[in-house]
C-alpha cells in the first residue's frame, strides 16, 4: 500500500446523497478473481450508456475532469453492500482522497485499508467545494500530517481523522503484518475462550 | 453494585484480545462466513505472503451470489464458474468446510449459518457481506466486513475494532394482523432514515420484537445495515433457545442447557444505557412498500408517492425527483395502482421456510396474473427439501410461480435472473438501488405476503384484503 502524506490533485464533484456502492461499481463486475483493473468499470451504469458509449449527461466525462484524483460528494458516500470493489475502482481510476460530509461504515474502513484517504467535513463546506469544482479546474491540496485541506486561494479546513486510521495511512502499513506481532496474545486469548 | 450492561458490550468485553491506548480493540471471530465473489482476492493475499488460514475450523464457506437457480449442472457463465472454482481450490488448500453447489448444505449464506446451528448467541461473527446483520437475531455481534479484513480475519481470526456506539430500537406495542417483520423494518427505515445507525450497533427491543419468530427476528437485523447500522442484534431468549436445540452445530445434550444458562447471562441488564434510543408504536405500522430507490423512500400500502413539489429541503426534492423519474412512477399516484411484471420471492431477508409458507398462504387456490412473471428462490437447499416436503413447491407451480435452487438470485442479479430495464418487481429483498435487479430495472420492496398478492394481482394491494375470508 503507498503511503499517503500529502496530496494535492484536480477536484471532481458529485453531487449526490447516499451514493451506494452499486452504483459505485455495479455487481456485473464483481465476478473477477483480482483486485486490479476495476478502475474502467467505476460508476459503469452513470458513465455508459446500454450500447457501452460514454453518456453526455454525467460530468465525470467532461475532458475538463480528466485526471481528476479528489471526489467531493453528499452525504452517507459508500451506503450498501461491503463489495471493496468499490474502492479498488475508485483508486483504480485515479482517485485518493475522499471529501464528504459523512461515509457508511463498511465502506470508510474499506478506504483506509486501501491508502485511499476518506476525510468528513461539514455540510456547508462540502457545498463550498462542490460549487467550486463545478465551476472550473480545480485543485486542492491534503496536508494528512497536519490535518488540513486548502486550495490556493481562501479555502482551507482542518479534518478529524483517527490517530490509528492515520499512522496507517502516512506510512502505507500492512495490517495483517502488525496484527501477526500480537500473535502471543492472540494464542493466549483461544486458550481459555470457547 | 455491578454496573449494568448491555449486550453489546458484554461481547466486547468477552472478545477483547487486546486493548491500548489510541486505537481500536483486537477483537477475537468466532466465526468466519465465506462466500464466492468477496474472497479470491483475499485467499489470494494470504498465498502472496506466505500465509495460512489461523482456524479452519471456525470458517466456513458456500456458493451463492453468483450461483444459477435452474439447471444447475450447467454454469454458462464462465466468469462466474471460475469465482466458484477458485473457491473451491481455496477452501482444499486452506482445508475450510465448503459447501458446494452440489451440496445438501448449499445456500445464501445468511440462511444457511442460523440453519445450521453456527449461528449462536454471544459469538462473533463476520462476512464479507454487508447482510453479515442477519445473524445478530440470535444475540450474537454480527457485521459485514471488505475483502481487506477478510484476509485479516483468515491469517489472524481477529479484527482491529472502534467500539461501536449503542442504538436502542425500541418496538413498542404488538404488530397488527397482517403485518409483518419485513414492514416493521421497512416502517423503522421510512422513519428515521437511511443513516440513522451509521456508526451505532442496534438492539431491537420492546413488545413487538420479544412476539417475533427468530425467521422474523433475522428480516429484522438483516436490514440493519439499510438504516446505516454495521450490526443489530436481540438480546436471546426462550425463542431462540428454542431455535437452536437439536440443530447440528449447536451444543448437544447436557452441554446444550449449559449453554443456555450462560446465554441468559448475555441479554441487556436492566438499566443499561444505550448511546442513543428512538421509538416507534407497532400498532401504528401498516404494510410497507417502497416507491423510490433507496430502502427509506418507503410507504404504508395506502399511500401515494409523494410529490416532490411540496417537498421544502432541497436536497430531498432532488432525490424525490430522481427517484421517480427512475422509477417511472407519477407524483401523488396512489401505490395500489403500481401495476409490477416481476415478482421475487427470496434473498436473505425472506427466504426461510416460514417466508416460504406465508407467501403460499396467499396465493392458496389463486393463480399469478397473466401479466406477471413470477420466482420462488428459496434461501438454501434444506428449505427447499423442507417446501417440497410440505407440498409447498406444487402450491406455487400451479399457481403459476417459477420454482427454483437456493440462492441470492435476482437479489442482486449477478446470475441469469435479472429484471429487464424499465421493467417493475416486487420483490421480498432489501435493497432497491437503481439498477441492482438489472440495469435499468425498478425495485419496489416489500413482505413476502405483500409480493404474493402483488403476483396475483398485477399490481399492489393491501394483503390485508386479500387475505379476507373469501367465501
Ligand atoms: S440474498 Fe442479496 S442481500 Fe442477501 S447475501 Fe445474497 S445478494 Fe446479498
Amino acid at each position: 500500500m503507498e503511503p499517503i502524506n500529502t496530496h494535492n490533485g484536480l477536484v471532481y464533484p458529485l453531487p449526490k446523497k447516499n451514493v451506494d456502492t452499486d452504483q459505485i461499481i455495479p455487481k456485473q463486475f464483481l465476478k473477477r478473481i483480482e483486485r486490479s483493473g476495476f478502475g474502467q468499470f467505476l460508476f459503469y451504469n452513470w458513465r455508459f450508456d446500454d450500447e457501452g458509449q460514454p453518456r453526455q449527461d454525467f460530468t465525470l466525462n467532461e475532458p475538463k475532469y480528466k485526471g481528476a484524483s479528489v471526489l467531493i460528494a453528499g452525504d452517507n458516500f459508500g451506503c450498501g453492500s461491503s463489495r471493496e470493489h468499490a474502492p479498488w475502482a475508485l483508486l483504480d481510476y485515479g482517485f485518493k482522497v475522499i471529501i464528504a460530509p459523512s461515509f457508511a461504515d463498511i465502506f470508510y474502513s474499506n478506504t483506509t485499508k486501501n491508502g485511499i484517504l476518506a476525510i468528513k467535513l461539514s455540510e456547508a463546506q462540502v457545498d463550498y467545494l462542490l460549487k467550486q469544482a463545478e465551476k472550473d479546474s480545480y485543485i486542492l491540496t491534503i496536508d494528512l500530517k497536519n490535518q488540513i485541506v486548502y486550495d490556493n486561494l481562501e479555502f482551507k479546513a482542518g479534518f478529524d481523522i483517527p490517530a490509528y486510521q492515520k499512522h496507517m495511512l502516512l506510512n502505507g502499513l500492512d495490517e495483517i503484518g502488525i496484527t501477526l506481532t500480537y500473535a502471543d496474545q492472540i494464542k493466549q486469548f483461544e486458550q481459555t475462550h470457547n | 453494585m455491578k454496573q449494568p450492561k448491555t449486550i453489546i458490550q458484554k461481547i466486547w468485553e468477552k472478545h477483547t484480545v487486546v486493548q491500548e491506548t489510541d486505537k481500536p480493540d483486537l477483537l477475537y471471530i468466532d466465526l468466519h462466513l465465506v462466500h464466492e465473489v468477496t474472497s479470491p482476492q483475499a485467499f489470494e493475499g494470504l498465498r502472496l505472503a506466505g500465509r495460512k488460514v489461523r482456524q479452519p475450523d471456525r470458517t466456513y464457506a458456500t456458493v451463492d451470489h453468483n450461483v444459477p437457480t435452474i439447471n444447475r449442472p450447467v454454469i454458462r457463465d464462465e466468469v462466474a464458474r471460475k469465482q466458484m472454482d477458485t473457491l473451491r481450490s481455496n477452501c482444499a488448500e486452506f482445508g475450510i468446510r465448503l459447501a458446494d453447489i452440489d451440496h445438501p448444505d448449499q445456500g445464501i449464506v445468511h440462511v444457511i449459518g442460523p440453519q445450521l446451528g453456527l449461528t449462536q448467541p454471544g459469538k462473533t461473527i463476520v462476512c464479507g457481506d454487508s447482510h453479515t446483520s442477519t445473524h445478530g437475531a440470535f444475540g450474537a455481534l454480527a457485521f459485514g466486513i471488505g475483502t481487506s479484513e477478510v484476509e485479516h480475519v483468515l491469517a489472524t481470526q481477529t479484527l482491529w475494532q472502534n467500539k461501536p456506539k449503542t442504538l436502542n430500537v425500541q418496538i413498542d406495542g404488538p404488530l397488527g394482523p397482517g403485518v409483518t417483520a419485513k414492514d416493521l423494518i421497512l416502517a423503522i427505515i421510512g422513519r428515521f432514515g437511511v443513516k440513522f445507525g451509521t456508526g451505532y450497533v442496534i438492539e431491537y427491543t420492546g413488545e413487538a420484537i420479544r412476539g417475533l419468530s427468530m425467521e422474523e427476528r433475522m428480516t429484522v437485523c438483516n436490514m440493519s445495515i439499510e438504516a446505516g447500522a454495521r450490526a443489530g442484534l436481540i438480546s436471546p431468549d426462550e425463542t431462540t433457545f428454542e431455535y437452536l436445540r437439536g440443530r447440528r452445530y449447536a451444543p448437544d445434550a447436557a452441554a446444550f442447557e449449559e449453554a443456555v444458562t450462560e446465554w441468559k447471562q448475555l441479554a441487556t441488564d436492566k438499566g443499561a444505557t444505550y448511546d442513543h434510543t428512538v421509538t416507534l408504536d407497532a400498532t401504528k405500522i401498516e404494510p410497507q412498500v417502497t416507491w423510490g430507490t433507496n430502502p427509506g423512500m418507503c410507504l404504508p400500502i395506502s399511500a401515494s408517492v409523494p410529490d416532490p413539489a411540496l417537498m421544502e429541503d432541497p436536497d430531498e426534492k432532488s432525490a424525490a425527483e430522481q427517484a421517480i423519474a427512475y422509477m417511472g412512477l407519477e407524483p401523488n399516484q396512489q401505490l395500489t395502482s403500481i401495476e409490477i411484471q416481476h415478482v421475487f420471492i427470496g434473498s436473505c431477508t425472506n427466504s426461510r421456510i416460514t417466508d416460504l409458507r406465508k407467501a403460499a398462504s396467499v396465493i392458496r387456490g389463486r393463480k399469478v396474473h397473466p401479466s406477471v412473471r413470477a420466482l420462488v428462490v428459496p434461501g438454501s437447499f434444506t428449505v427447499k427439501m423442507q417446501a417440497e416436503q410440505e407440498g409447498l413447491d406444487i402450491l406455487f407451480r400451479e399457481a403459476g410461480f417459477e420454482w427454483r435452487d437456493a440462492g441470492c438470485s435476482m437479489c442482486l442479479a449477478m446470475n441469469e435472473d435479472v429484471v429487464p430495464a424499465g421493467e417493475r418487481c416486487a420483490s421480498t429483498s432489501n435493497r432497491n438501488f437503481e439498477g441492482r435487479q438489472g440495469s435499468g430495472a425498478r425495485t419496489h420492496l416489500a413482505s413476502p405476503e405483500m409480493a404474493a398478492a402483488a403476483a396475483i394481482e398485477g399490481r399492489f394491494v393491501d394483503v390485508r384484503q386479500v387475505m379476507a375470508p373469501t367465501v
